[in-house]
């Protein structure tokens, strides 16, 4: 038993998830988005391995799944960096507002 | 809720996080952001570990504050940017996009707020990891598998988006 609420846990997700979230809509540096997108990322697993200890039933499936969701988060991660450094290498830029061409 | 060394360890663990959340948002040094987030890594590892959840805890310290910052170093280093971050963004969007955070945050929290979930006594924490080996390799053997084949397309697949220098020796 523990003697911390569920809902500490969850509220502690929530801030982080909601710092990532500003992050990624304001930042201006591409790296900084993608990282902001992690932040987030482990705002949702932390979700999952406190319901995977709190509630009636609880089992290891959510740490599990927390598992499966950093694999493709690092996944992820790392294809975002790749598109970055091509994107990098045709724009010489790494601004997210400078990546318009389909404005035009 | 009681003063206890475990609820004490939880107010630590949190602020730490949300301190280098912040310094995320704050700092002016692209690289010095990235820095701050390890905090938020480790802290979170640090959660995982009062969630009984021990495996988890190290393979978020070695995947993110290991690997994915690093891969983000390496990122910044290598798209030689001006190193300073400065804020062209236009107040009225970050002013617009910080209600809307707002308002989603009040959201979300009205559900969550005295979300009195029942607990029952867990075996999580004994024998964390032969637990999650078990499972994995009986009853999520298949999307055990294939997160191996993902893992290779993204190997492959990134690979191959990073690599362009034929392409622009010919442009030259």
């Amino acid at each position: 038993m523990s003697s911390v609420p569920a809902s500490a846990f969850l509220a502690l997700a929530l801030i982080l998830f909601c710092i990532g979230l500003y992050g990624a809509l304001t930042k201006r540096n591409t790296v900084i988005v993608l990282i902001s997108i992690e932040l987030m990322l482990n705002a949702v697993n932390i979700n999952l391995v406190t319901f995977s200890k709190y509630g009636m039933a609880p089992s290891i499936t959510g740490q599990i799944f927390a598992l499966f969701a950093i694999s493709v988060a690092a996944a992820e991660a790392a294809v975002g960096l790749a598109v970055l450094i091509s994107l990098y290498r045709a724009r010489k830029t790494v601004n997210i507002d400078e990546m318009d061409t389909l404005k035009n | 809720m009681t003063f206890s060394g475990e609820f004490l360890a939880f107010m630590g663990i949190a602020l730490v996080a949300i301190i280098g959340g912040v310094l995320l948002l704050n700092l002016t040094k692209v690289v010095h952001m990235v820095v701050s987030l390890i905090f938020t890594f480790v802290a979170i590892a640090g959660l995982y570990v009062l969630l009984s959840a021990e495996f988890v805890a190290a393979v978020q310290i070695l995947i993110y504050s290991g690997a994915i910052t690093i891969i983000m170093l390496f990122g910044i280093m290598l798209t030689k940017h001006n190193d300073e971050h400065e804020p062209k963004t236009g107040k009225w969007r970050k002013i617009l996009v910080f209600l809307g955070v707002l308002g989603f945050a009040a959201a979300v929290y009205l559900g969550i707020y005295n979300f009195n979930i029942e607990q029952v006594p867990t075996t999580l924490h004994e024998n964390n990891t032969m637990q999650i080996g078990k499972a994995l390799y009986s009853k999520y053997i298949i999307p055990f598998e294939l997160t191996s084949v993902l893992l290779l397309v993204a190997l492959v697949g990134s690979i191959i988006l990073a690599k362009n220098e034929k392409k622009e020796a010919d442009d030259q």
